[in-house]
Formats: C-alpha cells, structure tokens, sequence
C-alpha cells in the first residue's frame, strides 16, 4: 500500500520517498515481530499433532486437506481436568477464580484510590504532604522483598468465613492488593486538575465531600478511572507467582497458574492442545484490549508507571 | 493583637463554626484515606519489619524456632548458589536493556515522523505487554523448542544451525566455536544459549511500552527547536544526536532505572519457560529466593536473601542516578 501511494512522486523526492519506505518496512517489520507469535499460537492450536509435528504451515484447504481442528479446544478442556467441588471443568474453574479476582481487585482497587485520590488532592488536612511521601515510599519497596513475610502471614491470619488460615482461599488472592499506588497516584494527577472554585460553588449549594464528589469529581474523571481500572484488571489477569505460592488445591488456581502446571505436566508434549489453553487466556483479553488500547497507553504515559 | 485580647476576654467557645469546619473536613480527609492506608500498612510497610525479623530466625511452619541473629546472612554470603545467581541476573540485565531501549528508541523515532497507521503500529506493537506472561511464555518456549519449534525449523530451511535454545546451558561463544570447530576457552564462552533466549523474549514483551513512554518523551520536545536547526541546515542525524537524544535523557534515565529495575526482579517468563534450568544456567536472584521459599520452605533463609537482592538494586539505582544524572537535560 506504502509503495503505490509513493510510485507518482517526481525524481525531486525520490531519495525522501526511499528513506520513507525505509521507515514503513522497519516499523511493519516490527509490527510483524510483535503479532507473529500470536498468529503461530492461534494457527498451532487448529492444527492436529501430525501437522504440528511436520511442521506444515498452513495444512487447512485450500493448500492442505485437513479441517480446522476445533476439538482442540474441547480435547483441551477435558484434558485439564474436572473440578469435582463445584462440578464444572477446571478450565472454567480457573477462569472463575480469575474473573472473581480481578473484580474484586479492581472494585477494591477502585474504591480506596478514588477515596485516597480525592482526599490528597482537594482536601485540606495536616500531614498530608507526610502521608503522601509515605504513600510515594511504597514504590521502593519492591514486591520481593516483602513476598516471604507476606506469604508466612497468610498461614497465620484466621480465616473468618471457615476453618484454617488464608491460605488456599480467595481472602489470601484478593485482600492484599486491594490498594494501588498506581491508582491513588494517577487519580490525584487528575482530580487536581479541577478547581478549588467548583467546589467552593458546590458548597454553596450546600453540598459536602462525598456529594461533590460522587456528583461532579467522577463524571468529569472518566478517562482516568477507566485507564486506572484496565491497567489493573490487566495486572491482576497476569498475576501469577502469588498464586502459585499462596495456593495448594487445583481449583483454586487462577488461569495463568493452571496454564503453567498443564505446560508442565500433559501439556509440554500435546502442543496443539497447550496452545489451545494459551488462545483461550490470550484472545478475550486481546480482544477486550483493541476496544479499550486508548486508555491503557493514555494511562501508561500519564505516569509512567507498571507492575 | 487587639483582637487576641478581646478572644482572650470573651468567654468564647472553643469550637468556632469555621474551626468545626476545618476539623470535619480533617476528619472525613483520614476518613478517606484509612481504607487505602489500612491495606498499605498490613501488605505493605509491615511486611519489611516481619521480614527483617523473619530473616533472622531459623523459621518453621509455627513461627520462629530459634532466633540466630545473622547467621541467614552470612550463609548467604558463603552460599556459591546465591553468587551465581547474582551473576545470572547481572548478565539478564546488561544483555536485556541496551537492547530493549535502542529497538524501543528506534521504532519510537520512527512512528514519530510524519507517517501513515500511526496508532495502529502502536497498537500492534504494545499487544505483547498486555498478554498474560506465562500464556506469551509457554508459546514462545514452543517456538524455541529443539524438535518441533518453528525457530529451529526456519533455521535448518535456511541452512543455518539449529540449536537447543532454552535447553541449551553452554554459552553463545562456546557454540558457536563448536560450529566452526575453533575451540574456544571456558572464560570466553559468553552468556549461555537459554539465557539468550530469555532476553529476545523479554525485549519481545517490552519493547512496546518502552516505545510508548519514548514517544510520550519525544511529544514533549518543542517542534521549534527542530525548525530552527533545519533553516541553520542541520541534516537528519545531526538532529538526532543534537537535539533529540539530549532533550529525551530524561525519559531514557527513567526507562533506563525502570528496566534495570524490572530484570532484577524478572520472575514469571523465566520461571514458565525454564524454571531456572538447565542446570542453574537461568536460575536469576528472584526465582533463587522462590525456589528456597516454595520448595524447601526455608523462609529465613530467602528472607534474608530478599534483603540482599533489595540491597544490590538499591546501591545500583544509587549508582545510576550518580552517573547518569549528569547527563540529562532538561529543556
């Protein structure tokens, strides 16, 4: 498409026009990089064993004979297993655990750091400026370093719902990162933005906080408190190492986790069936992305910052 | 003056309603802010002291079963694991960033020109990122697989040599010396095949946001001084390395602390598609630290690991800022 848009260029530019296409070729090539191994694993997880094994690209009519392997996905399934206490697949047992987490997380995520948000950047109390710090110190510590105590903890709070502790339960997977920085963070930048006056004429009104709040803050941070809650909802779909550590039974697994432990075990050798698993976490958050990219990389500037 | 003494005088009480105000308004402030905090200082400013003591302890199941002062410390420091361990990470991190930020910096620069499909190349180059790790991970272990990866496959059509990457523990020197049947000597043998491997996929991964904060950074750079430079006839290069690369240190030095950052607390990819292995050829700081954790639970013992791995990437970001921040410009 590049080329035909540049052929009628006069001799003039046509070292600039070269330079150009210089430019589209580098950056579809990276373009291509960047999706290829989404492609092989969709591509890989239609194909039997044997078109996997040698190897043939594209083994589907019109060049090959064989059907879309569709059964994939089902031999997938059934393959990972059943969970015998809420009678369901295990797949869809993982995928629960993963939607339970990360709407609670991100509810959590969302009410502490709008409260938070607002009260650093429109509300005046002593000491505010210390807690800000000590709120900004916490990006220092990195995760690391406090996993161990964080694990050893869950084995000795009670669980208040049942017997034992923590661990092995969504209290374990969920409580801890009900807090964002990120999100307190990125909220003040735009809460700030709103002038003192407005509240000043809301209050007039008779309004208090929590009104003004709920009734112009928000509405008017719409951009910011969806970035907030994508970016993470999609940390919390990643997580994987806390899981691991904090869980023991298979169905408490979250996606990433029980896509670990089927690579590792029936899944390393039936390729077709572990990209079938992979397509199945891959695609909805893919799909999901391409209606919403806009906040994430407006947010991601906006602070700069990741898990 | 005058009118502390009439306040001083008059019986007058000591909630005023503007005071009542202020203090409501202080009240309902922490109010808002206990939620957030609560969760902070449970998860996240208490788990540093537990853990400090935690590392001091010969810790079980129950709790601390003997307190031994640093003796976790000085094991670790003795320890041939932890050291190359800390060597692995090291070779990660000076492999991983220069090439992550210089594609990243380039593909930025270019998406920056005046250029068709802009956004859709950004969209496209920042779907790695927002992928699950461990699913990216397992598709990219399959393509580095020795037998059926479409790596080794592409490469033996090619007529290039096939290799063992994330199988692979021998270094990139020693193999390829191998291939051409030169031998070469133990210290030159270079970082190991999988380790290789590890640092394509995370450049793979990271590529994307890094190009997004550079192009943020090259958004803030006035368009005037690239203007004026044109009319004094400065060619393209000559504005690259005179205007852009010293306006955009600021957006470099923090890519630069974040992904430094970032590979010494690598874990997830790593863990998916080698577990360390083969041998200890991958076996980064972090998944070290796991491992003594979840399989041996020696929770003392990688507590004070966890300090150690904390007080390296402190004295690093130390280092960095030391050297680099002389070098930035801010416009």
């Amino acid at each position: 498409m590049a080329t035909r848009a540049l052929q009628p260029t006069i001799t003039r530019t046509r070292s600039f026009s070269r330079s150009r296409l210089g430019i589209y070729f580098v950056l579809t090539l990276g373009a291509f990089i960047a999706i290829f191994p989404f492609w092989h694993m969709v591509a890989t997880s239609l194909k039997t064993y044997g078109s996997v094994i040698t190897g043939t690209f594209w083994p589907w009519p019109p060049l090959g004979t064989e059907p879309l392997q569709w059964q994939n996905y089902r031999d997938a399934i059934e393959a990972i297993g059943w969970d015998k206490q809420w009678n369901m697949y295990l797949f869809f047992r993982y995928t629960l655990n993963s939607i339970i987490i990360s709407v609670v997380i991100v509810s959590g995520v969302m009410f502490t750091s709008v409260l938070a948000a607002y009260s650093f950047a429109q509300m005046d109390l002593p000491g505010k400026n210390f807690l800000f710090l000590l709120l900004l110190a916490t990006i220092m510590i990195p995760s690391d370093l406090t996993i161990v105590p964080k694990a050893v903890m869950m084995y000795q709070f009670k669980n208040p719902f049942g017997a034992g502790s923590w661990y092995n339960t969504y209290l374990a997977l969920t409580i801890p990162f009900l807090a964002s920085v990120f999100g307190i963070f990125l909220l003040r930048q735009f809460f700030m933005q709103i002038p003192r006056d407005l509240f000043d004429a809301a209050l007039i009104d008779g309004s208090g906080h929590l009104r003004y709040l709920v009734k112009i803050v928000l509405p008017l941070s719409k951009p910011a408190l969806v970035s907030v809650a994508l970016i993470n909802f999609i940390w919390a779909w990643d997580s994987f190492k806390w899981p691991l550590l904090v869980t023991r039974d298979s169905n408490m697994r979250v996606l990433a986790v029980g896509l670990q432990s089927f690579l590792s075990g029936e899944g390393g050798t039936k390729v077709q069936l572990m990209m079938a698993f992979s397509s199945m976490v891959v695609v909805p958050v893919i799909v999901f992305y391409f209606f919403t990219q806009k906040y994430f990389t407006e947010g991601i500037q906006t602070t700069g910052l990741k898990g | 003056m005058t009118s502390q003494v009439t306040a001083a005088a008059r019986p007058s009480p000591f909630f005023t309603p503007h005071r009542l105000r202020r203090i409501r308004e202080a009240g309902l402030g922490y109010l808002f802010l206990l939620p957030a905090f609560a969760v902070l200082v449970v998860f996240e400013y208490w788990p540093v002291f537990y853990g400090a003591y935690i590392s001091t302890c010969n810790w079980g199941v129950k709790g601390c079963i003997k307190p031994i002062g640093l003796a976790n410390y000085t094991k670790a420091f003795s320890d041939p694991e932890m050291w190359h361990s800390l060597l692995v990470t090291a070779t990660y991190s000076i492999l991983s960033v220069p090439l992550q930020l210089g594609i990243s910096l380039l593909l930025a620069y270019l998406l920056f020109q005046k250029i068709r499909g802009k956004g859709i190349y950004r969209v496209f180059y920042f779907m790695p990122y927002i992928t699950a790790t461990v699913a990216s991970a397992s598709v990219w272990a399959f393509l580095y697989s020795p037998d059926k990866g479409l790596i080794n496959e592409v490469a033996g059509k090619l007529g290039l040599p096939q290799l063992r990457w994330l199988m692979e523990p021998r270094g990139i020197f020693e193999v390829i010396g191998k291939g051409l049947q030169i031998p070469v000597p133990l210290e030159l043998a270079g970082p190991s095949v999988a380790m290789l491997a590890i640092v394509l996929y995370t450049t793979w991964v990271f590529v994307g946001y890094d190009t997004v904060i550079f192009l943020a950074g090259l958004g803030n750079i006035p368009n005037e001084l690239y203007e004026a430079a044109k009319i004094d006839g400065a060619s393209g290069w000559q504005l690259f390395r005179r205007i852009t690369i010293p306006l955009l240190s600021p957006t470099t030095f923090f890519l630069l602390l974040y992904t430094v950052i970032g590979t010494f607390k690598a874990f997830n990819h790593i863990y998916v598609m080698t577990a360390g292995g083969p041998g200890d050829a991958t076996k980064t700081t972090s998944l070290f630290i796991f491992e003594q954790m979840y399989q041996y639970n020696r929770y003392g013992y990688s507590a004070a690991l966890s300090f150690i791995l904390f007080a390296v990437i402190l004295v690093i970001t130390i280092l960095q800022n030391r050297f680099t921040s002389r070098s930035v410009v801010y416009a």
